[in-house]
């Protein structure tokens, strides 16, 4: 296992946010219903987070996505933002705690950047829309908590990621060009849930693998596979940027050629 | 026949190099060559430390761009530095000790003078007339159609490298009936396992044991395919012909993965605009307009299986592809 | 017998082989030979070390690769693959890049190193295009060279395709779709290739026989007749003082040139070693073993392959269906097969054309500046721009992902730069040369601008001329006047009679016309004798106050 354990990000420190994010969700939850125990299944929001989240939205999210969160038109008849029925709040906590939402700037595609709302606030808006409509919850951290992985659920995970991931992601998850501007963006710094989250959901226009088609062991086998691309050390050397052969011309042609001429001219200049 | 056009003058003087008039820098550059090649020796002494001591799954940080493997490193830095340090070590010693007067030498007259290439005629014309090619021209005309047909079996040999293609272009073994399965862990499908924006890449059941009988991939690499579901509303059209059950299901829709262009595997799907990329040419397809072309360099549309449920509700192919999968070929019509 | 001076100096071996074999005469001229010394000549020599680096670390690799499509389950100690399937091939290359010591060394050396093969030969190709080093005697040498570069294309492909993961796996599978391609025979080529169907399991072990011995013999055959022309024929030289058509200056063989072309091999070794260690290079284990219905993102081939891929890229979707029956697939074809063809069999016969419209049957043995042959060098920039462009879209989602542009926006903008770009490059580049002659001849006339403005007693302002060294004037003086285009042909004779002939003699006076039909005239002698007189003259005008005033300064203490 000592290529799984390079630390070049500790497990612990993505599992002590995590442990924060529960904290802010399971905290108010406990104190609504008046319970210390944890629960296994995703915690149904509280009446007071509930409102909360639905304040947020009508000050924030609603010009766009409709008062009732049930999408809005723009003048033009363009949809100016979606139906947010039946989204879930895992698709509210992807899109708001990466900063997806609120929207900064149309255009090809929503960028990730530094999120609006404080995690309490995240989870408001999420149990507000979720509490709308049934829909893919914020998975537990259990799901996508991949520590004491074993070999062969890391070479599934890196089977499914080939199968499914790769072809927009790229291979090592560096992300790759779509149509018309899009892209799929690079998995090297996302967070386990968001990726959890992603696939579940499908956001903008990646296809979703709901759990009756990849397994919650499935998910997580991949995640744990993306995490061991970032922390497997990189034999061979410094990498050209996992981008494949492009790179590595590039390289050859400045850094290696440039080299071998430099020499060649050495050679042909007279000595003093 | 050469042309000088021009009086190039003669050879710049030559300017003595500093180890040529100063014992000391010859000493000096004397020095540096055998430095050179000591440390060099020095290297290539500690390739072999490395190779032995260096176990080859150890890892070390690289400052900067995270760990690597340390054999590699360690035997790569020494050994180049080994190779390196002779070649400049060489360099070094040739411009600075070796003489550096240039040299100039003549060229030899490019061609041959006259009277040799008569002379050679001349003996050419001996053996030509010696063989009595010209006077008995059978012996000429059957061994040029003997040396030439001597090459054939060459060719002949090489018949059996592989089969004839007959239908295997052609034909998947996708046929009425069989459940779609999902690749990679074989579940069998129902429409309700697939929410709108779903893509499943998908094998025909039984695939693996087809291809453990052939023992090679060939099938996986004709027959795989994807599965989209989409708002049916979005459908513009979809490969059903005319007077035909749907081919599609309840806006689940089932498009070959093999890309019509050169035969890269598809699966770059866009949900929202249902745009079906392909990474190695960027040939796009359409899966909501009857999987056709709207751009790239492919020309034809994605061919699209047919599909329904069966009893029990799993997903089936109504029917196996209506015209070959990937990419185009002369007769495939 | 008496005891020769070769035996009393140790060289009893040398005398046996003599005895045998007599080869002192021969060799005691070629010790002595004369290479000349630029640094530009090394380039090709790159190409011979990279060679032979790959025949070292290619053996190396063999020895542990198994060139096999059988399916095996992976337990070696790379942990992500553990348990997985996939082939032979694939398992002992993963095998080497992690259980062997050296191995990814090794692999690296020899992945680098075949990047540097091609890289070489290319840079060297361009070296002998734009100095027209391929003119007569040495068209052989060119065609062998073009040869040598298309194998070695080949047999970079065909290495990268051997380890059987998904990049190399994606590679043969396009392969195949051009194969298929092929019209008539297409389907049936691509049987006979892989012995079946696509991926089959015969494919490995032949692609290994034509890599590992097929291509490389048939490229050792070619390096060493290409060598031997070399020695035969002298290396060409540029111009200089002293140097000319008949002679060769520069280093003697024994000892100069031989340490400095020794050691420069260590030094290219050297390199890719370090290269080897320090840079990853196709890291197998991250793409995946091969399967058929799997992709990565960022599918590109090896930088020389990069060109192809782009011109398929670059095509538009045009297929042609005769009769609702045959398909032409122009969309492959073109990119793939026509315009390669085109490319390779203009680029060896490019001596030929280039002499057939001037005319020029003489030998050259002194290089051309490239601004002396304007119409060649404009020639040779704007194929470099078409390859740099195809080159580019070869990387286009790249590109794409990385600035942030929409990739149909790339490949419509190269799709209209392929047509305009390489015509405007043309022109700019003829442009470019002529300027630099225009300059040159000034120089020769006047000699060069020194910057330093003076002022004459008259009022007028001057910038003073410096004369030109004798190392740059024999270089200026180097460029042969070019010859007047060949004239068009009457169409009929004396008697009214048409020309035989007269279509193709039209063709080569219309080649001819462009390649000469615009020239800058060189000075004569008695030009830049007057033109040098003319300068001292003003030079003498310009100094006589500062003279004066000079003595005056001067005059107390003398």
């Amino acid at each position: 296992m000592t290529y799984l354990l390079a630390r070049r990000r500790s497990p612990w420190a993505t599992a002590f946010l995590l442990l924060l994010a529960l904290v802010g969700i399971g905290g108010i939850y406990a104190l609504a219903s008046g319970s210390t125990q944890a629960e296994a299944t995703a915690p149904s929001a509280s009446t007071t987070q509930i409102d909360e989240g639905r304040k947020l939205f009508l000050e924030g999210c609603s010009t766009c996505h409709g008062l009732n969160a049930d999408g809005a038109f723009q003048l033009d008849g363009t949809i100016a933002g979606p139906t947010l029925i039946g989204v879930g709040s895992a698709s509210v906590d992807f899109q708001v705690s990466t900063g997806r939402m609120p929207l900064a700037a149309p255009g090809a595609q929503v960028e990730r950047k530094d999120p609006s709302y404080s995690d309490e606030e995240t989870a408001a808006l999420a149990a507000y829309i979720g509490s709308l409509a049934p829909g893919p919850e914020i998975p537990m951290p259990d799901l996508y908590d991949t520590t004491g992985i074993t070999p062969e659920e890391l070479a599934l995970g890196g089977q499914l990621f080939r199968a499914n991931c790769a072809q927009c992601h790229n291979f090592a998850g560096e992300g790759g060009a779509l149509t018309d501007g899009k892209y799929a963006p690079s998995l090297t710094e996302t967070e386990p849930r968001h990726i959890y989250e992603a696939m579940l959901i499908g956001p903008q226009n990646m296809p979703n693998f709901p759990d009756s088609t990849l397994r919650p062991e499935d998910k997580r086998a991949i995640i744990g596979y993306i995490e061991a691309l970032r922390e497997t050390p990189n034999s061979g050397g410094i990498d050209t940027g996992r981008l494949g052969p492009v790179t590595e011309g590039i390289v050859l042609w400045t850094l290696g050629l440039g080299a071998l001429i430099a020499v060649a001219i050495w050679i042909g200049v007279k000595a003093k | 026949m050469t042309i000088e056009p021009y009086d190039s003058g003669d050879l710049p003087e030559h300017k003595p190099r500093r180890s040529d008039v100063d014992p000391k820098a010859a000493k000096r550059a004397e020095r540096q060559v055998g430095f050179l090649f000591i440390a060099s020796g020095l290297a290539s002494a500690a390739f072999i430390v490395a190779y032995i001591v260096t176990p080859v799954d150890k890892e070390m940080p690289l400052p900067g761009f995270g760990s690597t493997n340390a054999s590699n490193l360690l035997l790569g830095i020494t050994m180049g530095l080994a190779l390196f340090l002779i070649g400049a070590a060489a360099i070094h010693w040739a411009k600075k000790l070796m003489p550096d007067v240039e040299v100039v030498q003549e060229r030899s007259p490019e061609s041959s003078e006259a009277e040799h290439r008569d002379a050679l005629l001349d003996e050419y014309r001996r053996g030509i007339d010696e063989s009595g090619v010209k006077r008995r021209p059978f012996i000429l005309g059957s061994m040029a159609a003997a040396l030439g047909l001597a090459g054939l079996p060459a060719v002949v040999l090489l018949r059996d490298l592989g089969p004839l293609p007959a239908d295997a272009l052609t034909k998947t073994m996708w046929e009425r009936g069989m459940h779609i399965l999902i690749a990679e862990t074989e579940q069998k499908i129902r429409p309700e396992d697939m929410q709108v924006g779903t893509l499943i890449s998908a094998v025909p059941e039984g695939i693996d044991l087809v291809m453990e009988e052939a023992g090679n991939l060939n099938e996986l690499a004709k027959s795989a395919v994807m599965l989209i579901r989409m708002d049916p509303a979005e459908i513009v059209a979809d490969q059903t012909p005319e007077g035909k059950e749907p081919w599609s299901y309840e806006g689940i829709l089932c498009f070959s993965k093999i890309c019509t262009h050169v035969g890269c595997p598809l699966g770059l799907y866009e949900q929202l605009t249902h745009h079906m990329l392909c990474p190695c040419h960027q040939s796009t397809f359409d899966l909501a307009d009857a999987g056709n072309v709207i751009f790239g360099p492919s020309s034809r549309s994605l061919p699209q299986l047919a599909i329904t449920v069966d009893e029990d509700g799993y997903l089936i192919a109504r029917e196996g592809f209506a015209e070959p999968v990937g990419p185009s070929f002369w007769e495939r019509g | 017998m008496s005891t020769s001076k070769v035996e009393q100096a140790g060289g009893a071996g040398y005398l046996w082989v003599d005895d045998r074999v007599p080869a002192s005469k021969y060799l005691k001229k070629q010790l002595g030979k004369v290479f000349p010394d630029h640094w530009s000549f090394m380039l090709g020599e790159i190409a011979l070390y990279s060679f032979i680096i790959l025949l070292l670390s290619g053996t190396f690799l063999s020895l542990w690769f198994k060139p096999s499509m059988i399916e095996v389950v992976y337990d070696g100690s790379y942990l992500p693959l553990n348990g997985v399937k996939m082939s032979e091939a694939y398992a002992s290359t993963l095998d080497i890049s992690f259980d062997i010591r050296g191995g990814l060394l090794m692999r690296q050396i020899h992945h680098w190193g075949a990047l540097f093969f091609v890289a070489a030969i290319s840079v060297h190709l361009l070296r002998v295009f734009f100095t027209g080093a391929f003119r007569k005697p040495r068209e052989t040498n060119w065609i062998i060279g073009v040869t040598l570069l298309t194998l070695a294309l080949l047999e970079g492909f065909a290495g990268y395709s051997l380890p059987d993961d998904l990049l190399s796996g994606t590679g043969l599978r396009i392969a195949q779709g051009i194969m298929l391609s092929l019209p008539v025979v297409g389907s049936y080529v691509s049987f006979f290739v892989f012995g079946g169907e696509f991926p089959g399991t015969d494919f490995i072990p032949r692609l290994y026989t034509v890599h590992v011995l097929l291509v490389p013999g048939i490229i050792l055959a070619l390096i060493t007749v290409h060598l031997m022309l070399v020695w035969f024929q002298k290396h060409t030289q540029f111009p200089g003082p002293g140097r000319t058509q008949r002679n060769v200056v520069g280093y003697p063989l024994f000892p100069v040139y031989a340490a400095k072309a020794g050691g420069f091999f260590f030094v290219v070794f050297g390199v890719t070693a370090l290269m080897g260690g320090l840079f990853q290079i196709n890291p197998i284990w991250l793409y995946g073993p091969y399967i058929p219905d799997q992709i990565t993102a960022g599918s590109q081939p090896d930088w020389y392959i990069g060109w192809l891929d782009g011109a398929l890229r670059l095509m538009p979707n045009i297929e042609i269906v005769f009769f609702g029956q045959w398909n032409l697939m122009l969309n492959v074809l073109v990119p793939a097969v026509i315009v390669p063809g085109i490319i390779f069999t203009a680029m060896a016969l490019y001596p030929f054309i280039e002499q057939w419209a001037t005319g020029d049957k003489t030998h050259h043995h002194l290089l051309d500046r490239p601004r002396n042959a304007p119409t060649r060098t404009a020639i040779g920039a704007m194929s470099l721009s078409f390859y740099v462009l195809l080159w580019i879209q070869g990387g286009n989602d790249l590109i794409a992902n990385t600035f942030k542009i929409n990739i149909f926006v790339i490949t419509w903008t190269l799709r209209i730069a392929i047509f305009v770009v390489p015509p405007l490059v043309f022109v700019i580049t003829k442009r470019i040369c002529f300027g630099l002659q225009r300059r040159d001849r000034d120089k020769l006339l006047h000699g060069y601008e020194s910057g330093i403005i003076k002022r004459l007693p008259n009022g007028k302002y001057y910038e003073q001329h410096q004369p030109i060294s004798p190392e740059e004037r024999a270089v200026l003086l180097a460029r042969a006047e070019a010859p007047l285009p060949l004239p068009m042909p009457e169409k009929y004779d004396a008697n009214g009679i048409k020309q035989k002939g007269y279509g193709v003699k039209k063709l080569q006076s219309r080649l001819s016309h462009f390649f000469y039909n615009e020239q800058v005239p060189m000075p004569t002698a008695a030009e830049i004798e007057e033109g040098n007189h003319h300068e001292s003259e003003l030079t003498a005008e310009r100094n006589y106050e500062i003279d004066d005033a000079r003595t005056k300064a001067l005059a107390p203490h003398e």
